[in-house]
């Protein structure tokens, strides 16, 4: 939430008139740039500088032996060619638009729930929050590729209840499904968003409301509802740019091939078979200046969106 | 809708901050009363709903450790909780399995971890401090520019920065896992701590500024000191996504003597048949082991920096 507004909210401040600086102002700005050097060096070398040859790479072809070589827009033509980039991209699509409003319910109801003046709520805010700090590991991996292995605890379950188990993973029509599962499981994270938006709505809203005879429905679909609408589409713009740079979980749990026939291939782990499998460093270039268009025309259309549904109460 | 990790930023509603000494237990009383409405019965099945639905998201967990102390052939029959054989040979062998010790590599997530972490805290407070008490020109073009780093993926950039590092012969060292953080990279820390800082009273800075004291020392000697808990969470989470990491730590480190953690357990999956998925999940249980503990006794730190910033 604050991240977001504090980007649509600069735009608004008025743009002081040039002036000569005071002595006092001048070793102010000095001051500020002394404080600053370590972020503004960062800034050149981490950042903007490997933007910048990261872009003209992505107008090359490189192999990180011989100098690169202009192809011109050969890599981003390249890609309407391969179809294994296709693939990578309609698999992260699909990860990103049902895992990612799964999640959002998940955690939503569950804050809903928990909110109102639950007794152990912080007790069962801790559990349900234990696996978002743990998803996103080696570790956590590992367990997924035993869990629903063809003799994994899944199976073992369902044997228990006379149902016959498949290979999640090594079936192409499941496999992603398990690291949909994953990605849900991490729900925690933006629960514990949630619950803190669900308390910044004052009490005495309800106090009314419940004085006028509004009925609980009535009370969520009135004043919850519009109120945590900053909060969801929050989450929601900053879920699906995570989502889309999902790398660790596919990786481990298809022992970085992507497979079964690239049913895990997300976008980002053929971005790294092609840049540091196969060194096309020009065309891994090519392809993380799509992914980061697409990210930013995602915030962009959810930032547009939001227009008609997100209620800003200021 | 700004959410504030300040303390004077997590008021109550107004009408509850009322002088009269009596007023605020009535009020708090009733508060409570309206919110447990609701028989006892169906708060005891909220309890209930709540307490499964949790065992079922833990329980892959609590298999894994409980499968860890088991024989490999009863991994893959026992789906219970139940332990009947103690096998701590899965500990033995798992820390053995690799070219080094578990504990090297441990070791070497350590330094990397804790260069972060010192990096994150100087870098990242002194740019805060910056953006949230000084007045420069271009300073919300630059916040703007800070804000939106914090969205960019890291794909854009590692490409030519693994090209630069390797350049530099630094590929197999730490130094690019943790050269970046000394420089501020992670720019939601210096959100976070902007946002910390606006919190706190200026006024405290201006008596300072009276007393002669230079920005210098306002920061080390005022600022610093206050945000201590904006340095805690800072310094959980870098604890937490360096030890986790895995994108950057694959990429840079390919020497088995430099691997980290997460690298490390990923060439043991790799390299062993799945006969030996006891040894496997003890090395996990291990990996785990920190987080868990920084979870556990940083909790507090974790969910107000979370509920700020909307970071995992």
């Amino acid at each position: 939430m604050s991240a977001l507004n504090e980007m649509s909210g600069l735009k608004k401040e008025p743009r002081g008139k040039k002036r000569k600086l005071t002595a006092a102002e001048r070793k102010e700005e000095l001051v500020s740039y002394l404080f600053l050097a370590p972020w503004l060096v960062g800034l050149a070398i981490i950042t903007i500088g490997p933007m910048a040859a990261s872009l003209y790479l992505s107008f090359t072809d490189y192999n990180l032996l011989q100098p690169p070589e202009w192809t011109g827009l050969d890599n981003y033509l390249r890609m309407f060619e391969d179809t294994r980039l296709q693939n990578s991209l309609g698999v992260t699509f699909l990860y990103v638009f049902v895992s990612v409003p799964l999640q959002l319910i998940a955690a939503l109801a569950l804050a809903l729930i928990l909110d109102r003046g639950m007794r152990g709520l912080s007790f069962y805010r801790s559990v349900y929050y234990l696996p978002s700090l743990l998803g996103g590991s080696v570790a956590i991996a590992v367990l997924w590729r035993q869990i629903f292995g063809t003799s994994g605890l899944i199976n073992q379950l369902l044997a228990l209840v006379g149902i016959e188990g498949m290979g999640w993973i090594a079936d192409p029509s499941t496999a992603l499904g398990t690291l949909m599962v994953l990605n849900v499981w991490t729900f925690g994270a933006p629960m514990v968003i949630f619950l803190a938006g669900l308390r910044q709505i004052p009490t005495m809203y309800y106090e009314a409301a419940a004085m006028d005879g509004a009925s609980k429905v009535r009370q969520f679909t009135t004043i919850t509802a519009p109120l945590l609408t900053p909060i969801i589409f929050f989450n929601l713009v900053l879920q699906i740019i995570g989502a889309f740079q999902s790398f660790t979980q596919a990786f481990v749990v298809s022992g970085g091939t992507g497979g079964p026939a690239d049913s895990t291939m997300f976008f980002t782990l053929y971005l790294y078979q092609q840049g540091f499998g196969n060194f096309n460093m020009g065309y891994a270039s090519a392809m993380a200046w799509l992914l980061l268009l697409i990210i930013a025309a995602f915030t962009f259309i959810n930032f547009i969106a939001s227009k008609w549904w997100v209620f800003y109460d200021d | 809708m700004t959410t504030n990790i300040a303390p004077q930023a997590n008021t109550a509603p107004a009408a509850t901050r009322t002088p009269t000494k009596a007023a605020p237990p009535v009020r708090r009383k009733k508060r409570n009363d309206e919110e447990l409405s609701g028989s006892t019965g169906s708060r005891l099945l909220k309890h209930i709903v709540l307490i499964a639905f949790g065992i079922i998201m833990l329980y892959p967990l609590l298999w894994m450790l409980v499968s860890s102390l088991r024989p490999n052939d009863v991994i893959f029959r026992e789906a219970g909780l139940w332990l009947t054989t103690f096998e701590i040979s899965n500990y033995t062998e798992g820390w053995n399995a690799l070219q080094s010790p578990f504990g090297h590599y441990m070791i070497n997530s350590m330094i990397v971890v804790v260069g972060s972490i010192i990096g994150n805290l100087v870098s990242c407070s002194m740019a805060a401090y910056a953006f949230a008490r000084l007045k420069f020109r271009r300073r919300n073009l630059l916040f703007a520019i800070m804000l939106m780093t914090i969205m960019l993926p890291i794909h854009v950039i590692i490409v030519p920065q693994y090209i630069i590092f390797s350049e530099l012969g630094w590929v197999n060292t730490f130094i690019p896992l943790v050269l970046p953080k000394l420089l501020a990279t992670d720019a939601f820390f210096v959100f976070l701590m902007v946002q910390f800082i606006r919190g706190l009273p200026k006024e405290l800075d201006e008596a300072a500024r009276i007393d002669g004291c230079g920005h210098v020392r306002i920061f080390t000697r005022i600022i610093l000191p206050l945000m201590m808990p904006a340095l805690a969470t800072t310094t959980i989470f870098t604890f937490i996504w360096t030890w986790n990491d895995f994108f950057s730590q694959l990429i840079y480190l390919t020497d088995p003597e430099m691997y980290t953690v997460p690298v490390a357990l990923r060439s043991f999956v790799d390299s062993t048949a799945t006969s030996s998925w006891g040894s496997m999940f003890a090395m996990s249980i291990v990996s785990l082991l920190p987080v868990f503990l920084v979870f556990l006794f940083g909790q507090k730190y974790l969910v107000k920096g979370i509920a700020t910033t909307g970071i995992k």
